[in-house]
């Protein structure tokens, strides 16, 4: 690999190559894979993915895998002490003569939501406190996906799942909003920090390549629609992907060094309306009667948030 | 070669750096934070080249352990009581990865209620988990046993990780005196850890850990585990054939304490197994024909080594420093597996003995031979009983007393 960064300029400065292969167990659609998919692409094929149980442990499925590289799933709560046990056995035999330098390898935990904002939350913020050399990706479809979506606290105010089948939050079981686990990880001030979306692939292409210049933890949360689990035809993930962005609902920005740069920032944002409906998890919202109130709520949240971003 | 008063734990941290252990991920719990607290002053100095981390839990621990290991690392780590059981997930997961790290017990009693001194339910709760373990009586025997751990575990015919079991407070601040081999003559015993079965590198990518659907895939995956764990059997013979060929000293998957001529036997394991043969050697000069037996290496188990040792007995006395609430002993009923099939097969008597660190008095010993030699007259098997002096039952009710719950409600 060379130290030089690569520009992405537009699309076709990705590599035409693909590093997952197609024909996995996931489900059609999944905005997580294509994220993991234009993440190879940067990232290239010297890497060993280490998992938490979720969604993406699906695929690596004995005896196949998609992956060049390699893979070690371990468990729901402790992929990033996976990354440390890897990344330091690496180093080790590396000084001691036992790996040569071309054989080294980076360490990647992919994780959903579930894993990364419950499970594995102290997992996490050791590697992070112990500034660990690895990258993390979280997949974030805001609930349990892999067990037919059940409430997970990424799931946002208002949606349905499984186990919130009013609605997520509010009067119903006293819940919050999402956890902002950006900032959550933000507070521990790592290197990198940043939120890509599977529709924004030069956005994405850039964050990798400016975190592959960094030593120590380069954290990335991938907005990751999920037909399934919330609701749409499979055909619409990148609408809603795209959607997500423009209503201002999943902002697109990076923290080095825990200073915060929005990547993507707009003078108005579409009404969140435009991205409730049509989702299954939100037809509550909507049907039989329009609820004004949430609504409200949920578009009150996005502008509150914009409102503190400097322009 | 050196000899000289060491704790268990100091024994075991020997261990680890005779192996030349490349890692040490660690997480502190009484009684076993001096093992890594020695280790980490030695990682620290330079006097162990590698790596030496504080993790964020037991459960982060080992998940490094293992990971660490599946890279091709020689890994070491240390935990006891309620930090096993944290990381009993792992204990499955690693094992599972066909990994052969070693990894020491301090064995504490679990809570509730929670407490200090040792039992050993908190080692037997990973009994199952695909780990081997050697479960250690003296400072001594915790060095080479670990030793002894990393020839076993990495052994092809293998390859799964070892616990290796000493007692908290009884072994872990007891000093013994300790022969500490070179690291010349360790090297001339233990070859580098080399793997070609669970190794990360660029050239040869590798799935490890990897999901299986459907079960007959989990059932071969398992049972191959089993049957690497059935080698291990005569692996352990070799291996210490070899340790006792470079060191002298000689380990058996079960020790015989004055038992080939014993009417009658004890059943014991770990530090306390010292009190046992204490208590032998009492009725020996009173002419009274006892022996014991102790459990040395617990999985894979030594059930042939076990029937031979106990075939023939009038009685035979198992003392198990452990509970299966709801069922009594758990080692006394693998010797009776082991003893079933025997034509011969000496009646058992159960005993619970030194929960939480109970201290076994001379009188539960009494108690026991007169038990044995009853039933050696009469035939009576006594039920399982718990070793209980009434003194401790008058301190006990005293305390009770004080906490204003006078009324005791166990029959």
């Amino acid at each position: 690999m060379s130290n030089e960064p690569k520009a992405y300029r537009n699309i076709k400065d990705l590599a035409r190559e693909e590093l997952i292969l197609p024909g996995t167990p996931l489900c059609g659609g999944c905005g997580g894979l294509e994220v993991l998919r234009l993440a190879s692409k940067v990232l290239g094929e010297r890497v060993v993915f280490v998992n938490a149980a979720g969604c993406f442990t699906l695929l690596a499925l004995f005896p196949y895998t998609p992956f060049r590289g390699s893979w070690l799933y371990t468990t729901m709560a402790s992929a990033p002490a996976g990354a440390q046990g890897v990344r330091d056995a690496l180093d080790i035999l590396r000084a001691k003569g036992r790996l040569s330098p071309e054989e080294d390898l980076q360490v990647v935990v992919v994780a959903g939501d579930g894993s990364t904002y419950d499970m594995a939350l102290s997992a996490t913020s050791g590697t992070l406190h112990r500034n660990l050399d690895y990258w993390y990706l979280c997949y974030d479809n805001e609930a349990y996906g892999n067990t037919g979506m059940q409430q997970s606290s990424a799931t946002p105010f208002g949606a349905r799942t499984a186990t919130t089948p009013g609605g997520a939050g509010g009067a119903v079981d006293g819940l919050l909003g999402k956890k902002d686990i950006f900032e959550i990880w933000r507070a521990h001030r790592p290197p990198y920090i940043a939120t890509v979306s599977p529709r924004h692939p030069i956005d994405l292409a850039r964050k990798f390549e400016k975190a592959k210049q960094l030593k120590g933890p380069k954290l990335f949360l991938a907005f990751a629609p999920c037909p399934t689990g919330w609701g749409y035809d499979p055909a619409r993930t990148q609408a809603y992907a795209r959607l997500g962005v423009e209503c201002g609902l999943f902002p697109l920005k990076e923290a080095v060094y825990g200073e915060v740069t929005h990547t993507y920032v707009k003078r108005t944002w579409r009404p969140v309306e435009e991205y409730l409906r049509g989702q299954g998890r939100f037809e509550h919202l909507f049907e039989p009667v329009r609820q004004e109130a949430l609504l409200h709520l949920l578009q009150e949240g996005v502008d509150r948030y914009w409102a503190g971003v400097p322009r | 070669m050196t000899r000289e008063l060491l704790t268990g734990n100091a024994a075991a941290a020997w261990g680890a750096r005779l192996a030349e252990v490349d890692y040490v991920p660690a997480f502190p719990i009484t009684p076993q934070t001096e093992i890594i607290e020695t280790l980490a002053t030695w990682f620290g100095e330079g006097t162990m080249p590698g790596k030496f981390v504080s993790m964020d839990s037991e459960h982060s621990m080992l998940t490094a352990a293992g990971a660490a290991a599946a890279t091709g690392a020689r890994v070491f780590t240390a935990t006891s009581s309620q930090g096993l059981l944290y990381a009993a997930e792992l204990l499955y997961t690693v094992a599972g990865w066909r990994v052969p790290l070693v990894l020491v017990n301090v064995s504490r009693a679990l809570a509730s209620p929670i407490t200090l001194e040792p039992d050993h339910n908190d080692v037997l709760a990973a009994r199952d988990s695909g780990c081997l373990q050697i479960h250690a009586e003296t400072c001594q025997e915790v060095l080479d046993s670990i030793l002894m751990a990393y020839r076993i575990a990495e052994d092809p015919r293998v390859l799964l990780p070892v616990i290796v079991n000493l007692d908290g407070f009884a072994l872990s601040f007891t000093r013994e005196p300790v022969t500490r081999p070179s690291l010349e003559q360790v090297r001339a015993f233990l070859p580098p850890y080399s793997p070609t079965h669970a190794r990360f590198t660029a050239a040869r990518p590798m799935a490890q850990g990897i999901a299986v659907l459907g079960g007959a895939l989990y059932s071969f995956f398992r049972y191959q585990m089993h049957l690497a764990a059935q080698n291990a059997r005569a692996v352990h013979g070799e291996v210490a054939q070899a340790f006792r060929e470079a060191f002298g000293r000689r380990y058996g998957l079960v020790e015989g304490y004055r038992l080939l001529d014993a009417d009658y036997a004890l059943v014991m394991s770990n530090a306390y197994a010292t009190r046992g043969k204490a208590a032998i050697n009492r009725f020996r000069a009173q002419g009274i024909p006892v022996g014991l037996l102790r459990l040395r290496v617990l999985r894979p188990f030594p059930a042939l080594a076990i029937a031979a040792a106990l075939e023939g007995k009038k009685a035979v006395a198992v003392i198990d420093q452990n509970l299966s609430v709801g069922f009594g002993g758990i080692t006394v009923a693998e010797v009776a597996s082991a003893l079933y099939q025997e034509r011969d097969r000496p009646p058992l008597l159960s005993y619970i003995g030194g929960l939480g660190g109970k201290d076994l008095s001379d009188a539960e010993f009494d108690q026991i031979l007169q038990d044995l030699q009853r039933n050696a007259d009469t035939g009576h098997v006594p039920p399982p009983r718990l070793l209980y002096t009434e003194r401790e039952d008058a301190q006990t009710t005293a305390f009770l007393e004080v906490a204003g719950k006078g009324t005791r409600h166990v029959e």
